[in-house]
């Protein structure tokens, strides 16, 4: 302990070394298809469909919000019309993919460590190994793989909601006319903007699922370290939700908005 | 057969294991005993290679397991089953998916042979008909039963129990020692019992190593143990405490 507190860098490296081979492991389970059909299907059904009134709810009012802020720095140079155009490309390339991967890290991020964490402590994980079955087949696969195929799809939905919803503030609050919106809408929004967000989304998703695996599986003793481990999953997939944000955006601006 | 050799850990500062060594033929029936806390439990752990050692080895039918990854120990730990001190059911699992755990993980019984084979491990632990209930249905008792049906289900070779009476009420810790000489007298299988209940140690061994300070003490048949006149032997076998202790 006193030598992890010492060198919090290296620890903070060895950290991030346990998590990037957890994640190949996990990547080789996958692969290898190790992991149960089954439990992918419980998985699914956790993240994708227990998740849609928080991402619903994120993506309308987000796309609500928006569009009446937008309107009001628009309005002042006659732009209006451009309004929606603005609020669908931001939340395609940025805020669909960032909003949605935080919401779900705070619900399912929260859930898979503590889950997973509580098992650490009642030595089920151990249980799992003397069966001859390895835990990251039995639990971490279904979880990353579940996790890579919702989150994308969640993005996607958050996005549309965010357009509709943002289009019924602007013509039925703001009075603004929904066939021009809709048309410089369609006009300054290409394909690559919302592909930019559903790889984003595919990317945050292996992060909030191997972090939030990796907390939980190796949690401290007690009621106290799964609840250390579960604050420690959702606060360190948030932040490198953020930070590798900023990265993956000039990857991505470099491989599909510049070579257009 | 069982061989560890020299086995040192440490957990930050604190020596647990120094250098312990010990061997154990197939077939045998071992109770190591020795004070809380002493590294009964992380010397078990190691013969099954939940964890792996600072210093020495851990031979499985001459297979060193020290230093094999996590997918190689899954081959050698098919050889073992282990009951846990917290019986550590999957929770979200009912009785028979626990006990069925592993035959249906491999895939090589029907799901008929395997609810009929996990009703017979069920019926040699006294549990018959509780396939359906959840682990937070039973009782403590029942749950190390439970336990014991899954870890004997598909017949291994070794059987490992980490305190299986522990906070358990005299009945039915006797009754959790029946099984076990049953499982030992029936199976015929190589048993490890790590425990501090005196009683349960000179009905279920056919040999006692007590662990004391990170090495094994002493060693031989359960008689020898209690007649032992080596007085941290005779202590604890006694329950005598160290008037040191006393000291408030």
């Amino acid at each position: 302990m006193g030598r992890s507190a010492d060198n919090p860098l290296k620890d903070a490296f060895a950290s991030l070394g346990n998590v990037a081979v957890l994640f190949l492991d996990t990547m080789r389970s996958i692969f290898a298809k190790r992991f149960r059909f089954r439990d992918l299907i419980e998985q699914l059904h956790f993240i994708g469909v227990k998740s849609q009134s928080v991402v619903l709810l994120t993506g309308a009012f987000t796309g609500m919000v928006m569009c009446a802020q937008f309107y009001i720095q628009f309005h002042k140079v006659k732009m209006d019309s451009a309004v929606m155009s603005v609020v669908t490309v931001a939340m395609a390339r940025e805020l669909g993919a960032v909003l949605t991967s935080l919401m779900i890290a705070g619900r399912v991020g929260a859930a898979m460590a503590a889950q997973l964490g509580t098992m650490k402590v009642t030595e089920q994980i151990d249980a799992l190994r003397t069966l001859a079955t390895s835990p990251v087949d039995y639990l971490v696969a279904p979880r990353l793989l579940a996790m890579l195929i919702s989150l994308p799809l969640l993005t996607a939905e958050a996005i549309a909601i965010s357009m509709v919803s943002g289009m019924l503030v602007a013509v039925y609050l703001l009075g603004l006319d929904p066939v021009f919106l809709w048309s410089n809408m369609v006009f300054y929004t290409g394909s690559v903007d919302i592909w930019m967000g559903l790889i984003k989304a595919f990317i945050f998703a292996g992060i909030i699922a191997t972090i939030a695996c990796h907390k939980g599986m190796h949690c401290g003793q007690g009621a106290e370290g799964v609840g250390k481990a579960t604050t420690e999953a959702v606060v360190a997939a948030s932040i490198s939700i953020l930070v590798s944000n900023f990265f993956v955006t000039l990857v991505l601006n470099n491989l599909l908005i510049y070579q257009e | 057969m069982i061989e560890v050799s020299k086995l040192h850990k440490s957990f930050g500062q604190q020596q647990v294991l120094r250098g312990v060594s010990l061997t154990i033929d197939e077939g045998e029936s071992v109770v190591i005993i020795g004070g809380s806390g002493c590294g009964k439990s992380v010397l078990l752990r190691h013969i099954i290679g939940l964890v792996q050692p600072d210093e020495g080895d851990v031979k499985i039918d001459g297979q060193s397991i020290a230093d094999l990854s996590e997918r190689e120990l899954i081959k050698v730990r098919r050889k073992f089953g282990m009951l846990f001190q917290s019986a550590a059911l999957f929770d979200s699992l009912t009785v028979e998916e626990n006990v069925g755990f592993l035959l249906d993980r491999e895939q090589t019984m029907s799901p008929s042979e395997i609810r009929g084979t996990v009703a017979d491990a069920l019926e040699l632990v006294d549990l018959g008909g509780t396939q359906a209930k959840k682990p937070a249905e039973l009782s403590g008792g029942m749950k190390k039963r439970v336990g014991l049906a899954r870890a004997i289900v598909y017949k291994p070779q070794i059987i490992l129990y980490d305190e299986p009476t522990t906070g358990l009420d005299p009945v039915v810790a006797d009754s959790i020692d029946q099984l076990v000489i049953r499982m030992r007298d029936q199976l015929k299988c190589t048993s490890i019992v790590v425990t501090h209940d005196t009683r349960s140690m000179r009905r279920v061994g056919n040999r006692v190593m007590m662990l004391h300070h990170g090495e094994i003490h002493a060693n031989g048949t359960p008689d020898d143990i209690f007649n032992s006149t080596d007085p941290v032997v005779h202590k604890f076998v006694n329950g005598i405490a160290d008037p040191k202790d006393l000291e408030f």
